[in-house]
């Protein structure tokens, strides 16, 4: 359980963290996201106790960050933004030195280091100098060295940066087999990574959370929920099919996207799958495609980010 | 405990790892055989000693021991690697003492293997070993307080370069305090124990004791002093600006 109370981190005349609270229980992975500068990152570095606040206070599993910082740092898995280590040193060696510190007994520690390297594929580069491997093995290494001692919290700010496809679903399989029994805590600018593996996101800008909600919640924030897709190969019969479908009474509005898609959205709790279906059928209009929207993600983001700029 | 000496064993790897720990300890024992044999007169003077090779210690790790301590805090500032090392369960004395104890043994190293000047004088005559001796252990003490102020300098600072400045000119101000030169400028209008105070602080003075194989307390106490102070004030400083 992570508890935080009114967390308030100021930098000069930047306040990067404003009366921040939530709280996070086991079997949640959070994803935190928010425009660059947000305070993402700060939060996350106040919750590791590498920062101090200035006001409030962070409880980790029962231990106050702040009073009793070494009892919170043993709970915690930390990958920092870049994931920073120790460039001379071997993966071996640098796995080595996190057990030694995290106190595991020599042969646990071997174990521990054996099992990670495994479930992260660094076999190939156990003995080679951190710093000539490429950025999506440094960005694993990170992430071994955050899992290694098995902690009851995982914080990662960024884990997937700089990884390339197959690797972001390898670490996203890894964050999700251990999501059950951890709490995890992930800064991500990637939104699909959200709906990959959180189970419940907060979005914040300018220190303060703007929306705290799970992705299929935020996502029926969009005004795309429930809004029905149609793609058509020939312009002039998709502007028909505009008028014919503007006419519905469940339509609040229809738009023609970039790509030339033509986009309906329903009236506020209404459905229009069905009736756009039938209307297809009956019509016997030539569609390349008929969807229906969830929602977007990156729209709902920017919609909250953009309001929040404006009140502030 | 065991936290202080897996820092310490790391960070003693780190300055073997790249090709800094051979040049320093090829430089550092080069140097002193030069000064010795060359500036020191080490023949011509005919005595059986290392009062040649010791005198010019103050100077060599006046400006050997700042590249040493400069990249302790200011590297790991700049690769960001101090945000992981303050997020492991690890205090930052336990951090600031395994890293000053990784770099004080490296000079130690350094300072051991000039260990063939002392075949030497043992070759030529018959020089007072305890002598030698205190005047190792004084070199080895002096070469700490060195560190320790460069090791908290460089906390202050995630450039190296200027770490190294700094160190240099701090080092320098207190060799030269108990300096003829420096205790005459103040002798002109400072109290009589202002003066005195200046001169104690000086490293010379103390380590020119030492090195004549008079191990008094005071001058123990004052090497001690300065590494529990500066390293203190190196903790103060990490504590304050982590993040920076």
């Amino acid at each position: 359980m992570i508890e935080i109370q009114n967390l308030t981190k100021q930098f000069g005349h930047l306040r990067a963290v404003d009366d921040l609270s939530f709280s996070v229980g086991a079997g949640e992975v959070l994803g935190f996201l928010g425009p660059n500068g947000a305070g993402k990152s700060t939060t996350m570095k106040l919750l590791c106790g590498f920062l101090t606040p200035d006001s409030g206070s962070i409880r980790v599993c029962g231990h106050d960050v702040v009073n009793e910082p070494l009892q919170a740092k043993q709970r915690i898995g930390y990958l920092p933004e870049g994931a920073p280590s120790y460039p001379e040193m071997t993966v071996g060696q640098f796995l080595k030195f996190i057990a030694d510190i995290r106190g595991l007994k020599p042969a646990d520690g071997k174990q521990k280091a054996d099992e990670v390297i495994a479930r992260l594929q660094l076999e190939s580069v156990v003995l080679q100098p951190i710093e000539t491997l490429s950025k999506g093995f440094k960005r694993r290494v990170g992430l071994a060295q955050a899992i290694m001692h098995d902690p009851e919290v995982l914080i990662l700010d960024e884990p997937t940066d700089g990884l390339d496809p197959n690797q972001k679903h390898q670490v996203r399989e890894l964050i999700n087999s251990m999501s059950s029994e951890k709490i995890i805590i992930i800064s991500t600018h990637i939104l699909e990574e959200v709906n990959a593996v959180c189970n419940r996101a907060i979005i914040i800008a300018h220190g303060r959370i703007l929306a705290d909600d799970t992705p299929a919640s935020l996502e029926a924030r969009s005004a795309y929920h429930n809004a029905v897709t149609l793609r058509f190969a020939d312009a002039a019969k998709r502007d028909v099919a505009r008028t014919a479908i503007g006419a519905l009474p469940e339509v609040a509005s229809t738009s023609i996207g970039d790509d030339g898609r033509l986009t309906a959205f329903p009236k506020e709790g209404a459905s229009l799958l069905a009736t756009v279906t039938r209307l297809a059928t009956e019509n016997n209009w030539q569609m390349d495609e008929l969807a229906l929207e969830s929602g977007r993600l990156d729209e709902v983001f920017r919609t909250i980010t953009s309001a929040g700029e404006a009140q502030s | 405990m065991n936290i202080v000496t897996t820092i310490f064993r790391r960070e003693l790897a780190s300055y073997f790892a790249t090709p800094l720990a051979y040049v320093f300890i090829l430089i550092f024992v080069a140097l002193s055989g030069v000064f010795t044999f060359y500036f020191g007169g080490f023949y011509p003077r005919g005595q059986a000693d290392l009062e040649p090779f010791f005198g010019f210690h103050p100077w060599l790790y006046l400006f050997l021991v700042p590249p040493i301590s400069m990249r302790l805090w200011a590297e790991e500032r700049k690769s960001g690697s101090i945000e992981l090392l303050m997020t492991l369960p690890v205090t930052t004395w336990q951090a600031v003492l395994g890293k000053f104890f990784a770099a004080w043994a490296f000079v130690g190293v350094a300072l051991g293997l000039t260990f063939p000047m002392w075949l030497t004088a043992n070759y030529l005559g018959n020089p007072d070993n305890g002598v030698i001796l205190a005047a190792y252990i004084g070199s080895f003490l002096m070469a700490g307080a060195f560190l320790a102020i460069g090791a908290c300098l460089s906390a202050a600072t995630r450039n190296q370069v200027i770490a190294f400045i700094i160190t240099a000119v701090v080092c320098f101000i207190f060799l030269m305090a108990g300096s003829p030169f420096v205790l005459a400028a103040f002798r002109a209008w400072a109290p009589q124990d202002l003066v005195d105070a200046v001169a104690s602080l000086g490293f010379i003075t103390h380590f020119t004791s030492i090195s004549k194989g008079v191990i008094d307390l005071r001058d123990l106490v004052y090497f001690g002093a300065m590494m529990v102070f500066w390293l203190t004030a190196n903790t103060i400083v990490l504590d304050l600006k982590k993040a920076d």
